[in-house]
């Protein structure tokens, strides 16, 4: 870590040193000051965070291989993690990266929930009391920023680091070094990100959609998001090219597409997504930043620049974002629902089926962003008719879960099953208000109101939030060894759900009713469903803490997890709580589908160790001393 | 399992979906209808409101079924029926949902078509936009003015120009919403910067800024005023000794 901040610090001054020397060779005013300007901070703003990931020991393997000289062979000693320091060193264990993404991410979630309470305070009265309009904008701007490229997006492949290559019997990720660059890059965003409230001007302040012109004509701060979003840009997309080359090679023997969990399915989509979509608003924040830094003319309409390419490139991006955040989700899930409802998926095909169908379908709707952008009208028809039709997909996933249900044997007491259950309520309903919103004659009354911002916080919050702690619930005794509290799990299921309601329900009412999105300040006739939302809002916050409390306390003193506490099927169940440093002593053979719940001496997979006692699934009197530890 | 239980399930979908839709049919959800375009978009939302109330029973009763029905008894160790799917089943979700889809989506067109259709007469205006002001011009009344004064029943044609950033134009009542976007003097572009509404209802209104455009967003409104012809002519007649600055009492008489 020492290393590492001096790396920072070096390579931030490298960089300084650089801009000045130029610019004072090419006998330029050494610091340009002007609003957007300031090369002598964004140039440090690259070269730090690379002088981090480099002092970290991102690139010492690849250096010393590119330069000729002797590698280290890996012992695999730094391999796992022994004390709570361990966390804050360069580890290649997909186990320790996928912990220190969720420690991060969790990080940034409290950060960006605290921007969101300071929104909520300020807008629990008409007028302005607490913050002055602009800073109300970046706050509203850094909790989005935050909550989105921070905490949904990598929280989900922490999630997925972790469990992934445990449930398709590979003993890491494909690519160990990258996998931890990834990581690393992470916090540079983050440090970006929050960095910008500390530079003249304030925080970025034109909304995480960061239209333009008003971002290139922003102060500082905006290209501290723009710079920002390169780095967890290229995170997700060195882990999504890293999460497909793991499940497309990595898979156990015998285990076949169609035999691989709705876990993997989903973040095999996911993948796809990301590595398409993602270079996509890369690419068009470095436009942004160049419009800005070096006076490009990509869209600033003074000069000429086309100002609604932005809203398209940044869309085709953040509309398949939107499945990004929902698809692993959607994955965590399926494995809940069947394990304590213990039944199969209904129509497991038709739900990998969904999830491709979903992929495909996202790359063809983004302009139902912009019915009302004054782009080329003739677009917003066949772009409506997409956007109904993803429901379809949709539609199947939720039918599915509930058929799943049926006929179950439906145990409650795990926080993870409520958090689930609670989960398809409230993301039906964030999808009913989809279809509406996809509607133009309606998306035109509707759009930029309160009524998107209850929309977004269904899809976001009841959706993908509630699936992160669904998620987290069921594989935290697999990945701490520990049982968390049940009780103050359903405590903090229990006032989640209800501060999320109160919070965004109201949001639709008065949207509609005129309330515009990114207001410091509204008409007195909203105030007391201002107020109602703020309290509601508190609530949502308070409970947060509660989990923190509970993991932590947990953690240190938990009871003991046994190696598959909620009986389940799939492979990372297989190994111990927590598992080994490497996974597995042997490479598991997969015999069946991942939820044979039911059928009676089916399993999953097997050890070799117990080869030989592999069960034949339609055969009902299988000897009892057969099926070994499988319930 | 057996038939009457999935006939009393259905009946209380149903049930379920009258009762919510009676309740959400009452609150006047979009607010004053101030435009001939108004009614068709509320009918829209209406309609919407009952399927979404259908497609919500289906599941919230499918659900607290199976919480209800299903729910383990305390040391049940046991798995449940094996079902890994019903062809059948799984087609009727996919058509079924895509037919009511498509159907939405060809209503939404209709009712586009009917709310862009232009008349014959219009009264062109031209919105201009800047941080954080509105300026609205009267070519044939050769008026300006920073108040939207407008005659009632009369289709507008309104052409917008931004001069710095994004603005939106929105007035809920009229349930029309356009961005403004700004181009360069002289730039061939494909920004489709007209709309047309007709406002119906006599009152007073506000135009809101919904379009992120700065510190000064949340207080860029404008007064917006629809009178009757007779009133309209009047605050023409009056506007006309003051063109060219924007008068500041022109409010007074709507």
């Amino acid at each position: 870590m020492p290393r590492a901040l001096f790396g920072f610090l070096v390579g931030g001054a490298l960089g300084f040193g650089l801009v000045v020397a130029l610019r004072a060779i090419s006998g330029l005013e050494i610091f340009q000051t002007e609003q957007t300007g300031y090369p002598h901070l964004i140039v440090p703003g690259i070269t730090g965070p690379l002088g981090f990931l480099v002092g970290i020991g991102c690139f010492t393997y690849w250096f010393r291989w590119a330069g000729g000289a002797p590698t280290i062979p890996d012992d695999h000693s730094q391999h796992g993690a022994s004390s709570w320091k361990d966390y804050f060193r360069f580890n290649t264990d997909h186990k320790v990266i996928g912990i220190q993404y969720i420690c991060t991410t969790f990080f940034f979630f409290i950060v960006g929930g605290l921007a969101a309470m300071a929104v909520r305070a300020e807008l629990a009265q008409p007028g302005t009391q607490i913050v002055d309009p602009s800073f109300f904008n970046g706050l509203f701007s850094t909790h989005a920023a935050i909550m989105i490229f921070l905490f949904i997006i990598p929280v989900f492949a922490g999630i997925a680091n972790y469990v992934l290559p445990l449930m398709i019997g590979a003993p890491d990720m494909a690519f160990p070094r990258l996998n931890a660059l990834s990581f690393w890059m992470l916090p540079m965003a983050g440090v970006l990100f929050l960095a910008s409230y500390f530079v003249p001007g304030g925080a970025f302040d034109a909304g995480w959609t960061g239209y333009a012109p008003l971002s290139t004509g922003a102060p500082l701060g905006q290209s501290f998001f723009n710079l920002g979003v390169q780095f967890a840009g290229a995170s997700s997309i060195a882990t999504a090219l890293n999460f497909l080359v793991t499940i497309i090679t990595m898979r156990a023997p015998g285990m076949t597409f169609w035999r691989m969990p709705l876990l993997v399915w989903a973040n095999l989509s996911t993948s796809l997504l990301v590595v398409a979509a993602t270079p996509f608003i890369a690419g068009v924040q470095f436009m942004v930043l160049f419009d800005r830094a070096l006076n490009t003319n990509f869209f600033q309409a003074a000069t000429g620049g086309d100002v609604l390419s932005y809203q398209h490139i940044f869309w085709f991006y953040s509309h398949p974002a939107v499945y990004i955040m929902m698809l692993p989700g959607f994955g965590i899930i399926s494995e809940v629902l069947s394990t304590h409802a213990r039944k199969p998926i209904f129509g497991y095909r038709l739900m990998a089926l969904a999830l491709i169908g979903i992929v495909v379908l996202s790359y063809t709707v983004w302009a139902h962003h912009m019915f009302v952008s004054g782009m080329f009208s003739w677009l917003r028809v066949p772009m409506m008719i997409t956007t109904l039709l993803i429901a379809v997909p949709t539609g199947i996933k939720i039918f599915s879960w509930l058929a799943t249900l049926f006929d179950s044997v439906l145990h409650l007491k795990s926080t993870s099953m409520l958090f689930a259950l609670g989960f398809i309520v409230t993301f039906v309903v964030g999808g009913i208000s989809g279809v509406m919103l996809g509607m133009v004659p309606l998306d035109i009354h509707m759009s930029d109101t309160y009524f998107i911002v209850a929309h977004i916080h269904f899809v976001l919050f009841g959706g993908s939030v509630f699936t992160i702690f669904a998620g987290l619930y069921h594989w935290f005794p697999k990945m701490t060894g520990r049982m968390y509290d049940e009780r103050l799990g359903r405590m903090h299921f229990w006032l989640t759900l209800v501060g999320m309601l109160g919070t965004f329900v109201p949001m639709h009412w008065i949207g509609l009713q005129g309330m515009p999105r990114r207001v410091a300040d509204y008409s007195a006739q909203f105030g007391d469903w201002n107020l109602v939302i703020s309290i509601f809002s508190f609530v949502l916050g308070a409970a947060q803490l509660i989990f923190i409390y509970n993991v932590v306390v947990s953690w240190r003193w938990g009871p003991k997890a046994g190696d598959n506490p909620w009986r389940a099927k799939t492979i990372e169940w297989l190994v111990t709580s927590p598992p080994p440093v490497f996974n597995f002593d042997e490479i598991p053979r997969v015999v069946g589908g991942p939820y044979e719940f039911g059928v009676p001496g089916a399993r999953h997979a097997i050890m070799a160790g117990d080869e030989g006692h592999e069960a034949r699934p339609p055969e009902p009197a299988v000897a009892g001393t057969a099926s070994g530890s499988s319930p | 399992m057996n038939r009457g239980t999935y006939v009393r399930l259905f009946g209380l979908m149903i049930l379920l979906t009258v009762v919510m839709s009676v309740i959400m049919l009452i609150p006047d959800w979009n607010g004053i209808q101030g435009s001939a375009e108004a009614d068709n978009i509320d009918t829209l939302l209406d309609i919407m409101i009952v399927v979404s109330c259908f497609v919500f029973s289906v599941v919230v009763v499918m659900l607290g079924y199976c919480i209800h029905a299903f729910r383990a008894k305390p040391g049940d160790e046991s798995d449940g029926k094996p079902i890994h799917g019903n062809t059948k089943l799984e087609i009727a979700w996919t058509v079924i949902p895509t037919i009511i889809v498509l159907f939405g989506g060809a209503y939404s067109w209709i009712v586009l078509d009917d709310i862009e259709a232009e008349a014959a007469n219009q009264l062109p205006i031209e919105v201009t936009a800047q941080q954080f002001k509105w300026t609205f011009d009267y070519p044939e009344q050769d008026v300006t003015s920073d108040e939207l004064h407008v005659p009632v029943d009369v289709q507008l044609e309104v052409n917008l120009t931004a001069l710095d950033v994004l603005h939106s134009f929105w007035v809920p009542e009229w349930r029309i919403k356009r961005d403004l976007v700004p181009i360069a003097e002289g730039n061939p572009t494909d920004v489709d910067n007209q709309f047309v509404v007709t406002p119906n209802r006599v009152g007073t209104y506000s135009l809101i800024c919904t379009e992120l455009c700065g510190f000064g967003h949340s207080t860029m409104q404008a007064k917006v005023v629809v009178h009757t012809q007779e009133d309209f002519d009047a605050w023409v007649a009056e506007q006309e000794p003051a063109e060219g600055e924007p008068p500041v009492e022109a409010g007074g008489e709507s």
